[in-house]
């Protein structure tokens, strides 16, 4: 038995953020005002996440983290030790066998299925909030879906760049209504955001929550002569081979040598373990033999 | 008035019992017009299980309640009152939850939809419903390509989802089933 009352929060904490979830489901893409909570972790460390994932747990559920695609991480693993001993929930590193995800700027590359529940780490939740600093004009923005602003600043990159530059945190439009911030996933998970399972986003400090149902129509902004590009860089993974996950760039050493490896551990451990070897890999088992 | 049905018929383990009752809710909530369980509320008649345990999951001291038609009891109102600490709402327009049978829920414009800059300030409908046939296809956020459900009555959804992004939002108990219709649900007559 834990000192602590199931998954931390107090009951009626749980309820005020149950609510508001299933308001935000209920109006995909828009960002329900929560009075969010003070947890054992800083903010910007997750604690919109830990309270969406909180008020959702329940004792039957398989508990997965993930921090830019890894598991491995002092947040991922912090993070999943706190609902271990608050929760006492199981936890796992597959993907398929979590019931709830809780991720920090990644969609995991496996497809997720039904009953699968995917918590966002959000920190500034407000897609508008560089271009419009007040609130109040924010929210009459959305009141008026005066989404405007946003395409300038696109087609001020295009200007500039000669492409749209944002490369993470790329605004999509939900279901033809509201202009919501993915958090900083890379453009590349943009597409992978019309899924089967339920998806949720905590932005603890600014104190908002929204909610994407399965199935939601979600697109990228773009222009006909702009379209929206997925792109990521082009080599295969260096370990497991693999031509179509996200990859991070890593320096190996000081004369600028860099290897491409993919972002989500488990994905690229699982091909691995499957025999798909890259070219500077090797198979899980043989790391410890 | 008997205290013990007041009393009585509450989760047995709350916390627990709260966050599974959340799932079944959250999960009928983001599959519109799919059935899910939700058991562990035993509560006074003519409360279903259901109704009985999305209230013990969802209302506290910050939410009020508004009864209409025959689920306005002093049991009930007691029980309300006993287990979750919610307050009975005296008029439509304070009602964060309704609760009653589809014809003492009428007319739907009386409940607050929220308003354009704050569309979840609004009221979420929990209705006593027998499913009696399938005669709704549902479609929309949370639904693949199309769901065929029962409902009392096609037009008045409609009418509500036409509001998007306000609105109200429906739940539908039978016993220990729910299911729901959020705003953002197209209905058309099968």
């Amino acid at each position: 038995m834990s000192d602590y009352n199931f998954a931390y929060l107090d009951e009626q904490t749980k309820r005020m953020i149950r609510r508001a979830l299933l308001k935000a489901l209920a109006i995909p893409g828009y960002q329900v005002p929560f009075a969010s909570r003070e947890m054992p972790m800083p903010y910007g460390w997750g604690t919109g996440g830990v309270q969406v994932s909180a008020a959702t747990l329940t004792p039957e559920d398989t508990f997965k983290v993930i921090d830019q695609g890894a598991d491995d991480t002092t947040n991922a693993i912090s993070i999943r030790k706190f609902f271990e001993k608050t929760a006492e929930v199981a936890t796992s590193e597959k993907t398929e066998e979590a019931t709830i995800i809780q991720t920090r700027h990644r969609i995991p590359e496996t497809d997720l299925q039904e009953g699968q529940i995917l918590v966002y780490q959000v920190p500034i939740p407000e897609p508008l909030r560089f271009l419009e600093p007040r609130e109040t004009e924010t929210r009459r923005m959305h009141a008026l879906e005066d989404y405007g602003l946003m395409h300038v600043k696109l087609y001020e990159d295009i200007a500039r760049h000669g492409a749209i530059a944002t490369a993470y945190a790329y605004p999509v439009m939900v279901q033809d209504r509201y202009v919501m911030d993915p958090s900083p996933i890379p453009k590349f998970d943009n597409p992978k955001m019309e899924m089967a399972a339920i998806q949720l986003f905590g932005a603890g400090r600014e104190q908002r929550i929204y909610a994407l149902p399965p199935y939601t129509k979600v697109v990228s902004l773009d222009f006909e002569d702009h379209p929206f590009d997925p792109s990521k860089a082009e080599h295969p993974c260096a370990l497991c081979g693999a031509e179509d996950s996200y990859l991070d760039e890593v320096i190996t050493d000081d004369q600028g040598t860099r290897m491409y490896v993919c972002s989500d551990t488990d994905y690229c451990e699982s091909r691995r373990a499957t025999g798909h070897i890259g070219t500077e890999g090797t198979q899980p088992e043989e790391v410890f033999a | 008035m008997r205290d013990e049905m007041i009393f009585e018929g509450g989760f047995s383990d709350v916390s627990r019992d709260s966050a599974r009752a959340f799932r079944s809710a959250m999960n009928a909530m983001a599959h519109p017009g799919r059935k899910f369980d939700l058991t562990g509320a035993k509560p006074p008649a003519p409360l279903s299980e259901a109704t009985a345990g999305l209230l013990l999951g969802l209302a506290d001291a910050n939410t009020s309640v508004f009864l209409v038609g025959e689920h306005d009891t002093d049991i009930i109102r007691g029980w309300i009152t006993f287990h979750t600490g919610a307050a009975l709402a005296n008029t439509p327009d304070e009602a964060s939850f309704t609760l009653g049978t589809w014809d003492a829920l009428l007319p739907l414009r009386q409940w607050p939809v929220g308003n354009a800059e704050y569309p979840d300030r609004s009221a979420t409908l929990i209705v006593e419903f027998a499913d009696d046939g399938e005669n709704a296809r549902l479609s929309g956020p949370g639904i693949q390509t199309h769901q065929d459900c029962a409902l009392p009555a096609i037009t008045p959804f409609r009418h509500n989802s036409a509001l998007f992004p306000l609105g109200l939002d429906f739940y539908f108990c039978q016993g220990s089933t729910l299911r729901a219709l959020p705003r953002s649900t197209k209905v058309e007559a099968i």
